[in-house]
């Protein structure tokens, strides 16, 4: 049996810290912005011989300039990132390139203007907004029902906050992995953080599902409302669990088998629907403990 | 009784393999009646995205400025030789723009050179070029200095005398001089109309036209409409720019679909393993419903038809994932009332009672979240959204029909 309300400042100092630091990262470091986000050309290319890094990116600073390029490498493919070139600038260099390093294919070439980027910029984050509010205020609509001691509303909010701590996190892992292995975030990024949201907040509901029938059941009794939440958390601890369980198996075979595109997309979300699992055990329970009414019994 | 279901179960199951085995053409009409649609992520090819300048034209001629620059466009492409190239117009926050799909082209940036003209409209006059040499002469076009920059506006109208279809030209003033001169020396000789470098139409000239004003005659209504919208396209020159272009090679596409598809197989076998490791007999009609949970969507998708991406395979990926969920909590929760003494029976009705608020509650919040995927993203995303939105529906459905019917024709109170 958990004690998730007795113990609750070590769950909550932990999820805390672990959103600061987050946080921290975010705004010390900043995200490091796609071509979809920001605008630029995006170059994949496969060389059929050895090409050694520094010498592609001297070339390419000789026909680029010195600004504004990078270079990753991926296996035996160069990821080449740009200012916006438009299709006579393509062309040129891509003869130049293979004036310089033979034959090579092209993966794919996307070159975007900051116009495109702008937009999605604004999108999402009005789509962050909406989501957040819509799934927080359908909760309070679900709950309406509620009981005196937890009214519909806390339900709401306690939802939006453990949602944002569930996107915080991830975000402050992909900017750990910008600083060091320079992950870019664009509008997958995005789409990631949503289904995060989306998803996180199912156990987070069968959580406070069973809350708020045990409250409804001992209306008439002298229960404690700490041990009404404990009980409820470890009733459902196992449907927690296993239906986030279902996804984390999908995802993880995403990640480790699945298109290398799509990798940070399903990574973010995977690390999402973790923190989302520990969040609706550990911090969403005793967050509304901790908001009851100041003249229930302790 | 049980015995006889399963043995039932058994051999219808045993029966359809063997005649899809048999059958294989069979098979193969009832699949490609309605193939699959692969966006370009999967298929490879280019997404091109155009910025159209309707800043110089007026309001109530710009949709059909834009539906003008749209069929010029689509001639051009029709000529690569693309299948199924796909040009169309998006209004984006007031702008207009035009996308063009194409899969599978070889030569991207003659693609990209061969569209980037903004229609072109011209006059030019026959002359005869005189070859010295040889003493012979040949008819030629030259241009005589009159485009579209000149021309206020094209509409169709109907000769007053014969009553036929007749294209109405309206010049500007400086287009109505050069007209008038260029109508002056060449009557009774045919003047040429171009319209990308193509001739599409050469009226002979009858007499001095002054006014500004022109009428195409001997044309059937069609081509007159055809005709018109042309020459707005032309007429209103309305720049076209490209903001976005996106290619991706045919070997990456089907690299992707591959690892993805293999993905997806996968992980649903993981999940149906740990469904039967963990819920023993309720896991085998999980599994069950889970299996036709896949193929009932994935029959919807390519029917409908949807067009498959990667972002799309991953949101039904997702969903596959989530499918099972519910079953879950109806299990947990029959098992709390067998617990409480219920008969099987009844634990299973209360179980599905009990959880469905549950169910009803996160499948609710996820298609908020698809909704509002849906509408703020673009294209690619666009995919993902759907496929989500549609699994989770046909997950719930599944869930709760397939599921509740599995276990009642099966369980017995015993």
């Amino acid at each position: 049996m958990i004690d998730v309300i007795g113990k609750r400042k070590i769950f909550l100092g932990v999820s805390g810290l672990l959103v600061s630091a987050s946080l921290i990262l975010i705004l010390v470091f900043g995200f490091r912005q796609g071509i979809d986000l920001v605008g630029g050309t995006e170059w994949r290319l496969r060389f059929f011989e050895k090409v050694d890094e520094n010498s592609l990116n001297q070339v390419l600073k000789d026909i680029a300039g010195a600004a504004n390029f990078s270079v990753l490498i991926n296996n035996e493919e160069f990821v080449v990132r740009l200012h916006p070139l438009n299709e006579e600038e393509h062309q040129r260099y891509r003869l130049h390139l293979e004036e310089k390093f033979g034959q090579f294919e092209e993966l794919s070439f996307s070159a975007i203007g900051p116009t495109i980027g702008r937009e999605l910029r604004q999108r999402a984050v009005w789509a962050i907004i909406l989501v957040l509010a819509g799934i927080s205020l359908y909760i309070i609509f679900a709950f309406r029902k509620a009981s005196r001691e937890i009214k519909s509303w806390k339900y709401g909010l306690i939802t939006m906050a453990t949602l944002f701590h569930d996107v915080a996190i991830p975000a402050g892992l992909i900017v750990l992995l910008g600083v060091w292995k320079g992950v870019q975030i664009d509008t997958n990024f995005i789409v990631a953080l949503l289904v995060v949201m989306g998803f996180s907040v199912h156990d987070t509901i069968v959580v406070f599902d069973r809350i708020r029938e045990k409250l409804m059941i001992n209306r008439n009794q002298k229960a404690v409302l700490a041990d009404l939440i404990n009980q409820s958390v470890n009733e459902t601890l196992a449907r927690s669990i296993n239906t986030s369980l279902t996804l984390i198996l999908v995802l993880a075979v995403m990640v480790f088998i699945g298109p290398p595109s799509l990798f940070y997309f399903v990574l973010t979300i995977l690390v999402g629907t973790i923190v989302g699992t520990y969040s609706s055990i550990f911090v969403a329970s005793p967050l509304l403990y901790l908001w009851r009414p100041k003249d229930l019994p302790k | 009784m049980k015995r006889n279901i399963l043995i039932l179960t058994a051999v219808v199951f045993l029966s359809v393999s063997a005649g899809i085995f048999a059958f294989e053409p069979l098979w193969q009409k009832i699949s490609d009646f309605r193939p699959w649609r692969l966006g370009l992520d999967l298929s490879g090819g280019t997404y091109l995205v155009y910025q159209i300048d309707l800043s110089k034209v007026e309001i109530r001629d710009r949709e059909s400025a834009v539906n003008g620059i749209r069929d010029v466009i689509e001639r051009r492409v029709n000529l690569f030789g693309v299948s199924e190239p796909r040009v169309y117009t998006e209004t984006v926050g007031g702008e207009s723009r035009l996308v063009v799909e194409l899969a599978g082209i070889k030569d991207v940036n003659e693609a990209i050179r061969m569209i980037g003209e903004t229609p072109f409209l011209d006059f030019r006059e026959v002359v005869e070029i005189k070859d010295s040499e040889k003493a012979t002469s040949t008819l030629g076009f030259a241009s005589a200095g009159l485009d579209g920059r000149y021309l206020k506006t094209a509409r169709i109208g109907f000769d007053n005398i014969t009553r036929r279809p007749a294209v109405l030209l309206e010049f500007n003033n400086q287009g109505a001089e050069f007209f008038s001169q260029l109508t002056e020396r060449n009557i009774g000789k045919p003047l040429a109309i171009f319209l990308d470098n193509e001739l599409i139409s050469s009226p002979v000239v009858n007499e001095k036209i002054a006014g500004g004003q022109a009428q195409i005659t001997g044309l059937n209504l069609e081509e007159a409409k055809l005709l018109v919208q042309r020459f707005n396209a032309g007429a209103l020159p309305a720049p076209i720019s490209l903001i976005n272009q996106q290619t991706v090679s045919a070997g990456l596409g089907s690299d992707s679909l591959q690892k993805a598809v293999w993905a997806g197989v996968t992980g649903t076998l993981a999940i149906i393993l740990f469904m039967l490791l963990y819920y023993r007999i309720f896991g085998i009609f999980s599994a069950l419903a889970l299996l036709m949970y896949v193929a009932l969507t994935l029959a919807i998708f390519k029917i409908l038809p949807i067009t498959m991406t990667l972002a799309g395979i991953a949101g039904f990926i997702l969903s596959i994932g989530m499918a099972v969920d519910a079953n879950i909590l109806v299990f947990e929760r029959t098992k709390e009332e067998l617990k409480k003494g219920l008969l099987k029976a009844a634990a299973i009705e209360e179980g599905f009672r009990r959880a469905w608020s549950s169910i009803r509650d996160s499948n609710i919040a996820t298609l908020i979240t698809s909704f509002i995927l849906y509408y703020f993203t673009s294209s690619f995303v666009k995919g993902f959204a759907l496929t989500l939105f549609i699994g989770v529906l046909i997950s719930m459905f599944s869930a709760i029909t397939i599921t509740r019917t599995l276990l009642r024709t099966f369980i017995k109170n015993d």
